[in-house]
């Protein structure tokens, strides 16, 4: 569903992408884990070009992601996007920000009038209800919690109907649960509706338990690309070249618990 | 242990910068100096004119109640006139705003020329405006509100373009990746965020408008200014006062509902 093919980019001297290509299907959660400044975000924002990537090119449903304005629009119709900092429209009720989500199909006089056809109103109550906040639907979007802020971020995604979403860093600033929460939001719409999601986390054992599968990047490298069980302690030193040895097994429930026992086991000898 | 006291307000002078500052303020004594002599600045010529100032006063009062009935109409007519002005100024200022938004301007070359034509407006007094406007449309309150909308328009197309300037950017760049097309994305991200701010300006411009408003009528654009300076030259300063007070009341109660509305936007 997502293609993307020798994707690079730079800033000036620094190489946030190079040469990164992968792929994502449909009905499929795929995460990127990466220290940060490893060109995640440049990843995503370069799928659906709110960043020009500088070579390679990106396909959705097999079509090009084009250059020109109306193309483009045409594509980011298909293709969602869930920010860190959710980026609702303060003072704008939840609804119509989830409804915003639908001003790609909505005419232009429409627009101007703010009138919304019933068909997009329910497809937006739906992806509310899917995110379980539809009784939220009429308070202001600045008047809800941080979580709930980033389900609405979600259902604005849902109500776009897309192909794929790219979420970067949904979870960034939420508390594990409500993180968990969105999360699992992520990963139903991901297998329910079919939607090929791409997902940027700082978390490996959120990856670990999301994820079907886990793009490893590194200084704008895809160093690892599998299940989340290859998230071994020798993979996460590749994708955070310098995390110390111990560390990597802590974040590998399994192998830490190895590590303890054969611990114990040595000093009762 | 030392004693005594230090200042500690700016950096510590050292030789030089210490003699550029006495040099500097030196020069700006002299310069106020020499510009109160010019303008005939003088106390002395104030505790003169005192007894003329209290002989003044003393005419106005007491203000002449029965003047009041006749300062209705004009009264009436000057909140119209800063109504609409203040209300055409805004229709002149939404379109050019996002021209004149550094974030959303189409080129910097449209945004400075946008911006020199609202300069222009806004530098260019109501009372001069007002004195072209009766040349061109004749002595009245419809002078008045043109003038006011053109200076208006001036002032507000620069707060309303700041204010854009100051939207959050990221609900706009969601917007965008939602394939929502430029006017969509003004519409549903940028007014939402801008509109408190360009509520806020719009009444603080009512309260300009209704002040200035009151003077208009001393060059023949309509309200209660002409009654003002028509009883001034007639000698007549019991009516006089009654003008003054009427001013008093109808600036006041604006400042006061328009602060108050402000402050109740403003805090969502």
């Amino acid at each position: 569903m997502i293609e993307v093919r020798g994707l690079t980019k730079r800033y000036g001297e620094v190489a946030a992408l190079t040469q990164v290509s992968l792929e994502v299907r449909s009905g499929e959660m795929a995460v990127v884990l990466g220290p940060s400044g490893a060109g995640k975000s440049t990843l995503l924002r370069c799928i659906n070009r709110l960043t020009e990537p500088d070579a390679g090119e990106v396909r959705i449903a097999g079509r090009l992601v084009p250059n020109d304005r109306r193309g483009l629009r045409e594509v980011r119709r298909h293709v969602a996007m869930i920010f860190q900092d959710h980026n609702l429209v303060p003072r704008m009720s939840v609804l119509k920000n989830v409804l915003t989500g639908r001003l790609a199909v909505l005419s232009t006089f429409q627009s101007i009038l703010q009138i919304f056809p019933v068909r997009d109103i329910e497809i937006a109550t739906r992806a509310l209800d899917r995110v379980e906040l539809l009784d939220r639907a009429w308070t202001r979007a600045d008047r809800i919690s941080g979580g709930q802020q980033q389900r609405v971020g979600v259902a604005r995604a849902l109500a776009q109907e897309p192909r794929a979403i790219l979420a970067d860093e949904p979870v960034a600033s939420l508390d594990p649960k409500t993180a968990r929460v969105v999360l699992s939001d992520l990963r139903r719409a991901a297998h329910d509706l079919n939607i090929a999601v791409l997902c940027n986390l700082h978390q490996v054992a959120y990856a670990r338990e999301f994820a079907d599968r886990v793009f490893g990047i590194c200084s704008g490298q895809v160093v690892f690309e599998g299940t989340p069980d290859g998230l071994t302690p020798g993979t996460l030193q590749r994708i955070y070249p310098g995390l110390d040895g111990d560390a990597a097994e802590g974040l590998n429930p399994v192998a830490l618990l190895a590590a303890r026992a054969t611990r114990a086991a040595e000093a009762s000898l | 242990m030392s004693s005594g006291n230090r200042f500690l307000i700016g950096r510590p002078w050292n030789r030089s910068s210490g003699l550029r500052r006495v040099a500097a303020t030196a020069a700006v004594v002299v310069l106020l100096g020499w510009s109160a002599a010019h303008l005939g600045l003088s106390p002395r010529e104030l505790v003169k004119g005192a007894p003329w100032i209290w002989d003044l006063l003393s005419r106005m009062l007491p203000p002449n109640w029965a003047f009041f009935d006749k300062l209705v109409r004009p009264a009436v007519e000057t909140i119209l006139i800063a109504l609409w002005g203040t209300l055409l100024a805004v229709l002149l200022a939404l379109p050019v705003t996002f021209l004149a938004a550094r974030n959303l301007s189409p080129s910097p070359a449209v945004f400075h020329f946008v911006r020199q034509i609202l300069n222009v407006a806004r530098g260019i007094n109501e009372i001069i405006f007002a004195l072209i406007f009766v040349a061109a449309v004749g002595l009245g309150p419809f002078a008045g509100v043109l003038a006011l909308s053109l200076h208006g328009a001036g002032m507000l197309g620069k707060f309303f373009a700041e204010a854009v300037e100051e939207v959050d950017s990221g609900p706009v760049e969601a917007l965008r990746a939602t394939g929502a097309s430029s006017l969509q994305t003004i519409l549903f991200a940028v007014v939402p965020q801008a509109l408190p701010a360009w509520i806020a300006a719009t009444l603080y411009r009512f309260e300009v408008n209704l002040r200035a408003s009151t003077i208009l009528g001393m060059v023949g654009a309509g309200g209660i200014g002409f009654e003002l300076y028509s009883s001034m030259k007639l000698f007549q300063y019991q009516d006089t006062a009654a003008c003054v007070i009427v001013i008093l009341a109808l600036v006041m109660s604006a400042d006061y509902l328009s602060s108050r509305l402000r402050a109740r936007i403003l805090e969502g």
